[in-house]
């Protein structure tokens, strides 16, 4: 069902990949199946997907479908019941390996992860000091650079409860990119947010992805932010979920907001939107179906 | 000294204290200290609470001593009471001037914090423990369980039988509370933690150990100190059924001699007594709590 | 996802099957069963301290004994009384007192202080206040398990309304409701959940504190029964008296837990 849309594929430009090098993952026929003498829910079957090194992919589907059964198994929280995934050519979990999670592939989370318990200092050099590739001092100064990069100054001594929601995300992606990830996960992170302080967040967020090329795996419903984050924008079916539709984004970086109002992005924005609102009515029936 | 000059030079320190913390209101809404005593004085809310307080008092003394009113007459009146606590020769040897009123509050105090450090020290780790081991918590718990229901009290006679003596017993039974309260609340506390933070610190490298320290205990920290003010609640609860029950000093065995040997007052003074020294004891945890939880504490200012 | 398939799927017969099946269950049982091995192993002089305490089987066997006696009902018959009279007293005075100072600002002023200055003072502290003052024994035990389950439901049930977010009210007043419907309608059920918390906290305490009172100035019931056999230095009987006030204690957990259930049908508590 792997399809590639040809419209939008014939490239002028090539997607700009590959600058890091590292963080190629292939996902191969992933199956996932919750509870397999009981109830039975498969989350994931025969999902199959390729990332490049470098590359930002958004993954878009109705809630409940296996997105973050996905993410789960990439970053290794759970184990998958067929398939395998590899990471830069290393299967990183297959059917007899659980994986395991670690500093090489870190998690941003919906709700947000920051130890509320740690200052903004301690959280962004949990990872260095803790995997003790880093003095303490050593990663203060760098945690101190990173965050003064994405325009949080004066903040490092401040508990997390006391930030705004948008500069707390921030505070979490430096946090995760201050271990140099091969891949940065990304499960909704701008999800509860304002307009304001959404697009203020995309914009941080991209110019980090310019600076550093990191692959980033990110899971949204918003497809417009899908389209103007990512160099390809996957479409996840309902239960069991698969990549139904591969849409391959050829805006120039940096992305300018110009661009949301760009024709090629409104009739990209129109072929996922048809995508999406397939399965969200397929997954709407099946949610009927359960209640009754 | 004279009762009533004690009892002046009380009301002048609830003054004092009153006055002081006015001021300190005054400075919070940049308002003068004057204007802000007269503000609370005359506000509804400070009236009404001073009339309730009042109210009890005089209802107290009026069907008690004034009409005398069938029950109530075996009780002792509250001034009876305030001047028996407050004299210099007591009428049944109890006072502020006595050295067995100390004797007695130290032993208490003694058994209660004992019984109570005793628990915190068993009963966090193990909580802790539960939450953090699936293989400890399945050993445990049914055992938790199967002992937990029995009430602490219930322990009093085979505590004495068992333990040498009855001081180890009646400690025995307050330490049993306090532990189960300590050790579920935390328990309690682990569970509520957020799952993503154990998955945000495994993906930043933590292993098993680290996240014990980092996640898992200050994660249940806002229910372990909830969970130390009820077992510091329910320690002088049994305390002072422990040493009603089998001790020879304490504030319980006060309580109890006193009615026995019919020096009703005295009843009173303990009882009062005991009421200050529990809310001084939990106000110390709370205040510990909000000592060790500032992150917690300046959410509040928090943009 | 996977709960709510869980919740809709699986039988309940399956998931006890299951559970026997884990390794959870083993290891529990095995927890048990080493509980009851080492009292053997105690009881038999083998630990100390334990030498005194009588194996389970005296134990079990003082238990049947216990049971072909009146007396022993007769005590579950007293000491379930005074705590179903110490505790609904609690809650027909402590829920309308915890409602009206949580919808009453003035009426908390009121009696507030009042109430937090008689808190502190350990329910068993009133045992001797509550002899002098009441007629018989009866009612004075009954008063003194009022106390301990009377303050526990105050402060819950004035958190509950405290709690109880203001859009919830708003909504009702602009949807034309009166003060009595908000009250009705909104405030009560709104506070089930702190109510039955404050119930379940409650029941607990009421059996602590029967037990003690009935020890300390009791001529029957559980905890009576239990010291009568230390005076009278039986000591299978202590344990005897100790489990059967654990199985009260249990059951009433259970009952007041099943009205709990049924005052929430949204929600099951625990």
């Amino acid at each position: 069902m792997e399809q590639v849309d040809m419209n939008t594929a014939e490239a002028t430009t090539p997607p700009p990949v590959c600058r890091a090098g590292e963080g190629a993952m292939s996902i191969r026929k992933v199956g996932k199946i919750y509870d397999p003498e009981g109830v039975h829910v498969v989350a994931l079957k025969d999902c199959s997907l390729e990332i490049a090194a470098g590359e930002f992919v958004a993954i878009v589907g109705p809630s409940g479908c296996g997105k973050s059964t996905l993410l789960n198994t990439i970053a290794g929280f759970d184990g998958l019941t067929s398939g395998e995934i590899l990471l830069d050519g290393e299967p990183l979990a297959t059917v007899d390996k659980d994986p395991s999670p670690g500093p090489d592939r870190v998690v941003v989370f919906q709700h947000g992860a920051l130890f509320p318990w740690k200052t903004v200092l301690q959280n962004v050099t949990y990872g260095p000091v803790v995997q003790g590739v880093m003095s303490e001092e050593a990663a203060n100064e760098r945690a101190q650079e990173m965050l003064s990069r994405v325009g949080l100054n004066d903040i490092e001594t401040a508990y997390p409860g006391q930030l705004s929601s948008g500069m707390q995300r921030r505070v979490e992606i430096i946090r995760a990119l201050i271990n140099n990830p091969k891949v940065l996960l990304l499960d909704e992170p701008f999800r509860a947010m304002d307009t304001v302080t959404k697009s203020a967040s995309h914009q941080y967020l991209l110019e980090l992805y310019d600076a550093t090329g990191k692959t980033i795996f990110f899971i949204t419903h918003d497809l417009e932010e899908a389209i103007f984050l990512a160099d390809k924008v996957l479409v996840m079916t309902t239960r069991p979920g698969y990549i139904k539709k591969t849409l391959q984004v050829n805006l120039p970086r940096p992305r300018q907001y110009s661009m949301l109002a760009s024709e090629e992005f409104l009739a990209m924005k129109a072929q996922l939107v048809e995508a999406v609102h397939e399965e969200a009515v397929k997954a709407f029936e099946a949610g009927e179906r359960e209640m009754a | 000294m004279n009762p009533y000059i004690v009892l002046g030079l009380l009301l002048m320190a609830v003054l004092a204290v009153g006055a002081w913390q006015q001021k300190k209101k005054a400075r919070l809404y940049e308002i003068s200290w004057g204007h802000q005593i007269r503000k609370t004085l005359t506000s509804r809310s400070f009236l009404l609470q001073m009339g309730g307080f009042v109210a009890f008092v005089v209802i107290w003394e009026l069907t008690v001593k004034v009409f005398a009113l069938p029950w109530f007459n075996r009780l002792p009146g509250p001034w009876e009471c305030l001047l028996e606590w407050l004299s210099p020769d007591p009428d049944f040897g109890i006072s502020i001037y006595t050295e067995d009123y100390y004797t007695h509050i130290i032993y208490s105090t003694y058994r209660a914090t004992t019984a109570f450090v005793l628990a915190t020290l068993l009963g966090v780790p193990m909580g802790l423990l539960m939450g953090w081991s699936r293989k400890f918590y399945d050993y445990s718990f049914p055992l938790v369980e199967l002992i937990r229901p029995i009430p602490p009290l219930a322990w009093v006679p085979l505590a004495i039988l068992i333990l040498p003596g009855d001081e180890p017993a009646v400690i025995f039974v307050t330490f049993l509370v306090a532990f189960f309260v300590t050790a579920l609340n935390t328990l309690l506390g682990v569970e509520s933690i957020d799952e993503s933070y154990f998955r945000a610190a495994r993906c930043l490298g933590a292993d098993k150990r680290r996240l014990l320290f980092d996640v898992v205990l200050p994660g249940a920290m806002p229910f372990i100190f909830t969970g130390l003010q009820i077992s510091m609640g329910a320690a002088w609860f049994s305390l002072v059924a422990g040493e009603m029950i089998a001790a020879q000093y304490g504030l319980g065995f006060l309580i109890w001699d006193s009615y026995s040997l019919i020096q009703y007052p005295v009843i009173v003074i303990g009882m009062a007594t005991l009421g200050v020294i529990g809310w001084i004891s939990s106000a110390a945890v709370r205040s510990v709590g909000r000592k060790l939880m500032a992150w917690r504490e300046r959410e509040l200012y928090g943009s | 996802m996977a709960r709510a398939a869980t919740m809709n799927g699986a039988s309940f017969a399956y998931k006890m099957r299951k559970f026997v099946a884990s390794k959870h269950f083993t290891r529990g049982a095995m927890a048990v069963i080493g509980f009851f091995v080492l009292w053997q192993a105690g009881s038999m002089g083998l630990m100390p301290f334990m030498h005194a305490i009588p194996t389970p089987v005296t134990v079990a066997e003082a238990f049947w004994e216990f049971m072909c006696t009146g007396k022993y009902w007769q005590s579950w018959m007293d000491s379930t009384l005074r705590v179903t009279y110490g505790f609904v007293a609690a809650q027909l005075l402590g829920i309308p007192l915890g409602l009206g100072m949580g919808w009453n600002r003035n009426f908390k002023d009121f009696t507030y202080p009042l109430f937090e200055l008689m808190r502190p003072i350990p329910p068993l502290a009133w045992v001797p206040v509550s002899i002098l003052f009441w007629p018989t024994n009866e009612s004075s035990i009954a008063f003194i398990t009022f106390i301990g389950a009377f303050f526990t439901i105050v402060v819950n049930v004035l958190g509950g309304v405290s709690a109880i977010p203001r859009q919830l009210v708003d909504a009702a007043v602009s949807f034309g409701a009166s003060p009595r419907q908000v009250f009705w309608r909104i405030v009560l059920p709104a506070t089930i959940p702190s109510i039955v918390t404050g119930m379940m906290v409650g029941i607990g305490i009421t059996w602590n504190v029967v037990i003690a009172a009935e020890m300390i100035a009791g001529n029957t019931g559980l905890g009576r029964l239990t010291w009568e056999a230390y005076l009278a230095g039986h000591t299978p009987g202590i344990i005897v008296g100790m489990i059967s006030i654990g199985v009260a204690g249990y059951v009433s957990s259970m009952a007041v837990k099943m009205i709990g259930d049924w005052l929430m049908p949204w929600k099951k508590v625990f």
